[in-house]
């Protein structure tokens, strides 16, 4: 169950308390997130919602640890992520979060099982351990017969492919997806889109999701909308729909 | 060894920069392995040097002569072990293009001073009887195919024109590698009879050998005080100062190499700096995923640095490999006139080490840039 506010539950596997971040430009200060709260329960889907600089990217970079915030805590499980160290967060991200971006990153000069095989060679997992998790997730993403195939030979919703199943070869505690559909045509993004559900649905991943389009965000189970760098509480599709019926 | 199929990958993502850049190294470790090799040639004298020698010249100047009733006052000195005396010849076999020093020997002394030269004691035997004998190198006489027995016209150039005819008794080995094998000796009673009377009795230089190399400065003192103020003043210096003294002669040859090879090793380091530069600004966002997914900032620099070293090594190897191959040809068309152009293990060695050093001076900027990349800037930039 998702909760904006600042009494949420504890047992949350994301907590978000008070989150605040600043840039400084120039002689100005600009304020991306004001006092954010946030609690996210293993196993739920949310995308986040808002207009240009809102501040949704600001937020997942923060989740994923890839930034620090200006103030406030974010707390993952029993770690505290704003008190780890540049190097102790490189690590904990290895191990804890899948990373889905919007033009895929995929690293050209290797191949499609090369690209998923990435993440594994900082684990200790020998070469045969590794291929078996690699092509596990080629499976899930429903590429094993694109192993050898290089990013240029994929069309976009199979790059797309390749970078999930990078994103959760290494069995990481959530996904967090930007924009995963911004650079495909709706048949393709419709793809992955059920892709990130059987994710969710199938294999209890948690996801959270930024994107511009009402479509796709109306295919998680909690939509958030941003507001000038304030969360403000959006519908939960899952009970609307179990409530309605539908989706 | 799991991350050397990405630093693989990396390295041959652009081939033809690729190619340059190895051509870059190769080239310019051509040229230091050629440098060094001739600033060794140059320097050999020195190298060779044997501690316990001292050589006496002419203090006018080595071209001119020293009388020869010196030899035993230099030899009633004490600490003076041994002396023999030695003229150059400069004559020309066959064409002028085919040089090789030629020296007038005292065959009494000469194996006593010179005991690294190795001749076979029948042929010493066979040598000393023959008025007409000479004794070659061993790299000479394989140059020009000579064999023990042949007869060997030299045409005379400084001491009178005309054919010198002589018998090759015998050939020289040195005990090591470093010895110089190119020398061809003859006796001074053939060569005293032919001279004009104006040359008779004068040698060129004398060399010393000496109880203990202790002795050096007392001893070259001695010889230099004792035919002070004669017509035939002397200077008397160790055999190393003698033959570094003679390589000045052609100017400052380890400054000019050192320059040119610093120059080589700077512009070397400029355009593999850049090459590696553009390389990793050309996937900074690739470098942000790498770290995004949980590479360290250490492990991006060493990826930079392998790739950096990588391609030091294999243009390095190339380029010396080129060398190997270039030298001896280019020894066989200097005829001889640089005798000792080889390149050891050492000077390959330090070729390696030398392509090494500018791999990681190259990769060293462009690496730190990468390690310090903030990944939501990487990112960003595609």
């Amino acid at each position: 169950m998702v909760s904006v506010t600042n009494v949420g539950n504890s047992s949350a596997l994301i907590q978000v308390r008070g989150l605040n971040k600043t840039y400084r430009h120039g002689s100005e200060m600009i304020q991306v997130l004001q006092g954010l709260n946030l609690d996210v329960d293993k196993g739920d889907f949310i995308a986040f919602m808002g207009p240009s600089g809102s501040g949704k990217s600001t937020l997942l970079n923060l989740l994923g640890g890839l930034d620090v915030p200006t103030a406030g805590t974010i707390s993952i499980g029993s770690d505290e992520l704003t008190h780890m160290s540049s190097s102790k967060l490189t690590q904990w991200r290895a191990r804890h979060v899948g990373f889905v971006f919007q033009m895929y990153n995929l690293i050209p000069v290797l191949t499609a099982y090369q690209n998923v095989e990435l993440p594994l060679l900082l684990t200790r997992l020998s070469k045969s351990e590794r291929r078996q998790h690699v092509e596990t997730a080629l499976s899930i993403v429903g590429l094993t017969e694109r192993l050898d195939h290089f990013p240029r030979q994929l069309s976009g919703g199979q790059e797309q492919r390749v970078a999930i199943a990078r994103a959760i070869v290494s069995d990481p505690t959530y996904l967090l997806c930007d924009e995963p559909t911004g650079d495909l045509d709706r048949k393709s993004a419709d793809e992955i889109m059920a892709l990130i559900i059987e994710l969710v649905d199938k294999h209890g991943k948690t996801v959270l999701m930024v994107t511009h389009d009402p479509v796709v965000a109306g295919r998680a189970h909690t939509v958030l909308h941003l507001d000038k760098g304030v969360l403000v509480e959006g519908s939960n599709f899952r009970q609307d729909a179990m409530a309605g019926g539908g989706a | 060894m799991r991350f050397f199929r990405l630093i693989f990958a990396n390295l041959f993502r652009k081939k033809l920069r690729l190619m340059l850049t190895i051509g870059s190294f190769a080239v310019a470790l051509f040229l230091f392995a050629f440098l060094a090799v001739v600033k060794d040639a140059f320097g050999h004298g020195a190298d060779v040097a044997n501690a316990n020698r001292l050589v006496t010249i002419n203090r006018v100047s080595i071209i001119q002569p020293l009388p020869l009733s010196y030899g035993d006052r230099i030899r009633a000195i004490p600490g003076v072990q041994a002396v023999t005396h030695d003229n150059w010849f400069g004559g020309v076999y066959q064409d002028e293009r085919n040089f090789f020093p030629q020296f007038v020997i005292d065959p009494q002394n000469q194996r006593t001073v010179y005991p690294e030269l190795i001749v076979p004691e029948d042929q010493w035997k066979n040598f000393l009887r023959d008025r007409q004998g000479a004794i070659a190198g061993a790299r000479t006489a394989a140059r020009f195919g000579w064999k023990v027995g042949d007869r060997i016209p030299i045409r005379g150039v400084i001491w009178g024109a005309g054919a010198w005819e002589f018998n090759l008794d015998g050939i020289y080995h040195g005990k090591s590698p470093k010895d110089d094998e190119t020398q061809f000796w003859f006796q001074w009673d053939y060569f005293t009879e032919h001279v004009p009377d104006r040359v008779k009795g004068l040698v060129g230089w004398y060399t010393v050998k000496l109880n203990s190399p202790d002795d050096a400065l007392r001893v070259s003192k001695a010889i230099d005080t004792q035919f002070a103020n004669s017509p035939y003043e002397t200077k008397t210096e160790t055999e190393s100062a003698f033959a570094a003294s003679w390589v000045k002669q052609f100017g400052n040859i380890e400054f000019l190499i050192l320059t040119i090879g610093t120059v080589v090793f700077f512009t070397l380091l400029l355009v593999t700096g850049n090459t590696m530069a553009i390389s990793v600004r050309e996937r900074t966002n690739e470098l942000g995923v790498l770290k995004a997914i949980g590479f360290s900032d250490g492990r991006v620099l060493l990826f930079v640095l392998a790739e950096s070293l990588l391609i030091a090594l294999i243009g390095g190897v190339f380029g010396l490999l080129l060398a190997m191959g270039a030298i001896p040809v280019l020894g066989t068309a200097l005829n001889g006139l640089l005798p000792n152009l080889v390149l050891s293990k050492a000077m390959l060695g330090l070729g390696i080490a030398f392509a090494l050093s500018v791999g990681f001076c190259a990769g060293l900027l462009p690496g730190i840039g990468a390690m310090r990349l903030r990944v939501i800037n990487a990112l960003r930039r595609v």
